[in-house]
């Protein structure tokens, strides 16, 4: 099946450079049929990745130790869930997934754009089996999947345990839809600016791929940041790491991108800027690929320098200054239809709303290559820390959410000076009586954190407005009772209220951060048995300790598990026991470790303990103490070593079992003191919440409009169209 | 390489030839058909996202966005732009 | 005020911003970073100025104490090591012998880890070579 697999690729990759021949010859030439033979390339070139992904987890699924990359991600012992997700946690795997969804969605709109944008699309393909191309020849040359071990080994690696996680399922997938969505327009916007066809047709041909590629990668960041917070021992979801970054950039260009390509769509503006944007984002997109694995910045995701990193600058390398070039030479072509009617106008509002995520972009920018930035102006390696991080992006934050509340009540082209006003009304008051209310209540400490609460109120008085306001409007026409109503009304006009329920979402989300941000009480402490700290409001006592061996029939002895007991109060009323654990898997690498010690020399992972809810998360986490331990398991280790050879493979299992028990119930009896770390976040479930808010907003804006609708609509309108040009139409 | 490898490696590369090949023998006769079902749909995408905006005016009057002196304005506006988005469909003729 | 110098004005604005913006940035950036430094490069370190600091942690050095974790750094090939004496987050895949960055001031003989500020590198998951099984 390797074989197999290793040919799906090595077809793909001739596939690719045949389709990018095809596409560029039928263009030059007015050859539809060569450029149709190019086109099938992409739907052969994600058949074929489809298989080898396939064959890949496939191998995976059944523990094919063969496969080199199985026999080091995986083992026949883990869960069939994670052997699965096991596919992209590897370099290889992760590459593979990357070249099936560019080539997925490659296909997908090349078969929808089928009879649309013929002189772009040609262009078009080409880009997209280009870098079909390029990670086809990385998966063949430098990262094979289908290497095959010509003694394959008893036992796998098995998988990270600090991976096994559910986000390992969703996370690595969703960041990668989006970066691959985003190829979509890259794509046509350089295939638009060779043919200098730069209206915005190539626009409305990708407008849903832009959306699902910023819908996809703004979830897998908020994916990543719920794992780091819920999974990884340090309580945070946000450290701006190096690597958490590189996947915000693209998202927030792209941002700036999704809205102003509406003032292209209707005014025929911003064509320069527009293009800037998209192939900035896909410059970014490949740039976050790119870093996660190349070692070049120090981050906790910083995995491995390895051979990719010379192929990947090239490829980055090239699609920036070919963006550059295009956008240069076709200037003249770019220039505006018309100008900024006027300063209130949406339009205006969406070019402040795209400065100040340019602006945010480029503060994220900054640090996170500051280091490589200033080695090159002072010779030094500096790193910039969270807090000058904070400093810049918290007001910009604050001035987003704050726009995101005020464009609503704009109208298009030029809005009505007294009737903005009118329209500012009930959300500004909305704003003041949070701000009011929140002052009293004390949350004046936090000024920043303050003013994302009275922003996100603004905000939300503005969707409600709108609501409202258009419910009654649509009642006015059609009479319809009120949930019918405000049903019709969002389905009718999805983009416009999929996007309002997105802003809110963004809001709630915010407000989670500034509350869980500013108001977080954290403390570190040390407890015996008996014990008690406080944290907040809550008052935590270490009543006991818990040790139990981790064990399933298939794997044996997985892990052993140390953990903590915690009952825990608040204002003297009893709230339950709570118990954070920490889990020590054996090390894989047998020699020079022993039998017992083996345990714990491999990975420990945090399991925490989590209280999530409305109000505030109660999160605690506990780091045992097993120097106590540490005499028992080095004589244990002795024991082992001495016997080692001499005992059948089942004794010295069993002994082995019989001693780890020992040691597990000598902890749970000795009970020494733990390192305890606890957290009571307030609000930290509303970034969650904001997300879902923020997904389901932007499934509306994506769904597409029925047809029958659309056409009765359509023809309706047509006849009064016709009316003005004072002829009556006899078809539609 | 055993013969099961060998079939499903020759069947791939079947299908991926049939797939690519197939339009060329189909030939060119119908370049000019599909030229002109290619600028018919780009007209009509534009003329539905024209219609989008008239929609989107008439809604941000109804909530009160727009005076009615403005919203007259922008609605005559848009409807002159979809008209030359109708006669340009109508000049495109039929193939 | 015509419309073309209204424009003009209003460019003008903008751009004057994004300067602005962006030399602030700049500015603060060069004097809020610290620098970073290797075990062997901190003989030279001033007190109480941050430095990250990254290197291996070396075998055997990792103790804790009441409210923290005392441990030793080391170049990533060579033998001179610093103590540090650390208190705050320990990340998970802390380990003796594992690769770790911090924010470290000095302080007499020793350093003292900024609170938090202590970051592990995973244990590759991208590498080219296999774990041996």
């Amino acid at each position: 099946m390797a074989e197999v697999g290793r040919a799906a690729l090595i077809l793909a990759l001739g596939v690719a450079v045949y389709g990018i021949g095809a596409s560029l010859y039928g263009a030059r030439s007015g050859r539809a049929d060569i450029v149709a033979s190019g086109r099938r390339a992409a739907y052969a070139l994600a058949l074929l990745s489809v298989v080898a992904f396939v064959i890949l987890e496939a191998a995976f699924l059944r523990s094919d130790l063969s496969f080199a990359v199985v026999a080091g991600h995986s083992s026949t012992t883990t869960p069939t869930f994670y052997q699965a997700t096991a596919v992209w946690s590897s370099q290889e795997g992760s590459l593979l997934l990357w070249l099936t969804l560019l080539s997925l969605w490659s296909a997908l709109v090349l078969f929808l754009t089928r009879r649309q944008l013929r002189d772009v699309a040609p262009y078009a393909t080409a880009v997209l089996l280009g870098l079909g191309a390029f990670f086809a020849g990385l998966l063949i040359f430098l990262e094979s999947p289908f290497d095959v071990l010509a003694s394959p080994p008893v036992e796998g690696a098995g998988l990270n345990p600090l991976l096994r996680s559910p986000s390992m399922m969703t996370h690595p997938p969703m960041l990668y839809s989006g970066y691959t969505l985003f190829a979509i327009p890259f794509a046509f916007a350089v295939g638009a600016l060779i043919v200098r066809r730069v209206d915005a047709e190539w626009i409305r041909a990708t407008r849903r791929f832009a959306l699902a590629a910023w819908l996809f990668l703004g979830i897998g960041v908020l994916l990543g940041a719920r794992w780091s917070y819920a999974e990884l021992g340090w309580g945070g979801y946000w450290a701006w790491d190096p690597v958490e970054n590189a996947s915000l950039m693209p998202w927030l260009i792209g941002t700036a991108f999704i809205h102003s390509i509406m003032i292209q769509e209707k005014r025929g503006m911003l064509k320069v800027w527009n293009a800037s944007l998209i192939l900035a984002t896909g410059v970014l997109c490949l740039l976050g690929t790119f870093l996660v694995r190349s070692g070049i910045l120090d981050s906790i995701h910083a995995f491995g320098a390895s051979t990719l990193g010379g192929p990947f600058l090239v490829l980055i390398g090239a699609m920036t200054l070919g963006s550059v070039a295009l956008v240069v030479s076709r200037r003249d072509t770019l220039r505006s239809e018309h100008r900024l009617d006027a300063l209130l106008s949406r339009e205006s509002i969406f070019l402040l709303n795209n400065l100040v995520l340019v602006a945010l972009c480029f503060v994220v920018f900054w640090g996170t290559f500051f280091p490589l930035i200033a080695e090159a102006v002072t010779g030094q390696r500096a790193a910039l820390g969270p807090p000058w991080f904070d400093r810049y992006t918290v007001p910009l934050a604050l001035l987003l959410v704050l726009l995101s509340g005020v464009g609503p009540l704009i109208a298009w082209r030029r809005a009505t000076a007294a009737n903005a006003r009118r329209s500012f009304a009930i959300p500004a008051a909305v704003a003041v009586l949070a701000a009011v209310a929140l002052a009293a209540a004390g949350a004046g400490s936090a000024l920043l954190a303050l003013g994302m609460f009275v922003a996100g109120a603004f905000v939300a008085g503005t969707v409600f407005q709108e609501l409202w306001r258009g419910t009654g409007a649509r009642r006015a026409m059609t009479g319809e009772a009120p949930h019918l109503a405000v049903v019709r009304l969002i389905g009718r006009n999805r983009r416009r209220y999929g996007g309002y329920l997105v802003h809110l979402g963004m809001a709630v989300l915010f407000v989670g951060v500034a509350a869980s941000s500013s108001f977080q009480d954290a403390t570190d402490v040390r407890l015996a048995p008996g014990e008690q700290a406080e944290v907040g409001e809550y008052t935590v006592r270490y009543t006991e300790p818990t040790a139990r061996l981790v064990a399933t029939r298939e794997a044996g002895l997985e892990f052993i598990e140390l953990g903590a007991r915690l009952d825990v109060w608040r204002d003297g009323e009893a709230l339950g026991a709570m118990t954070p654990t920490r889990g020590y898997y054996p090390s894989q690498d047998l020699a020079g470790l022993g039998a017992i010690g083996r345990f714990f020399e491999g990975e420990s992972v945090s399991e925490i303990a989590l209280d999530a809810g409305a109000g505030r998360d109660l999160w605690l986490a506990v780091q045992p103490d097993i120097g106590a331990l540490e005499p028992v398991i080095r004589e244990g280790d002795a024991v082992f070593a001495q016997a080692a050879g001499g005992l059948s493979p089942q004794f010295e299992a069993v002994a082995l079992a019989q001693t780890l028990r020992g040691l597990v119930d000598r902890y749970a009896s000795e009970a020494p003191p733990a390192q305890f770390r606890l957290l009571t976040s307030p609000m930290i479930t509303w970034i969650w919440v904001g997300a879902l808010v923020v997904f389901a907003g932007g499934l509306i804006c994506l769904w597409p409009a029925p047809d029958a609708a659309r056409r009765r609509a359509t023809a309706g309108l047509a006849v009064r169209v016709a009316r003005d040009l004072g002829r009556v139409r006899a078809r539609t | 390489m055993d013969v099961v490898t060998l079939v499903a490696i020759m069947a791939l590369l079947g299908a991926v030839a049939w797939l690519v090949v197939a339009p060329l023998r189909a030939g060119s006769a119908a370049r000019d058909e599909e030229r002109y079902e290619g600028a018919r749909a780009d007209l009509e995408a534009a003329k539905e996202a024209k219609y989008a905006e008239i929609r989107d005016a008439e809604l941000d009057h109804a909530t009160g966005k727009l005076s009615d002196a403005d919203w007259r304005a922008v609605d005559r506006q848009l409807r002159a732009e979809a008209v030359e988005i109708l006669q340009r469909l109508d000049e495109l003729g039929v193939p | 005020m015509d419309p073309s110098r209204k424009r003009k004005i209003r460019l003008g604005v903008a751009l004057s911003a994004a300067v602005l913006l962006a030399a602030a940035l700049v500015y603060t950036s060069f004097s809020a970073s610290s620098e970073a430094r290797t075990p062997s490069e901190l003989d030279t370190a001033q007190a109480g100025v941050s430095y990250q600091l990254t290197g291996k942690v070396v075998e055997g050095s990792v103790q804790r104490t009441q409210d923290g974790l005392d441990f030793e750094v080391r170049d990533r090939d060579g033998a001179q090591a610093v103590p540090i004496s650390y208190q705050g987050v320990v990340p998970d895949p802390f380990r003796e012998g594992r690769e770790v960055i911090v924010t470290v001031q000095r302080q007499g003989d020793g350093f003292m880890g900024e609170r938090d500020s202590l970051i592990t590198k995973c244990p590759s998951k991208f590498t080219t070579d296999e774990q041996p099984s």
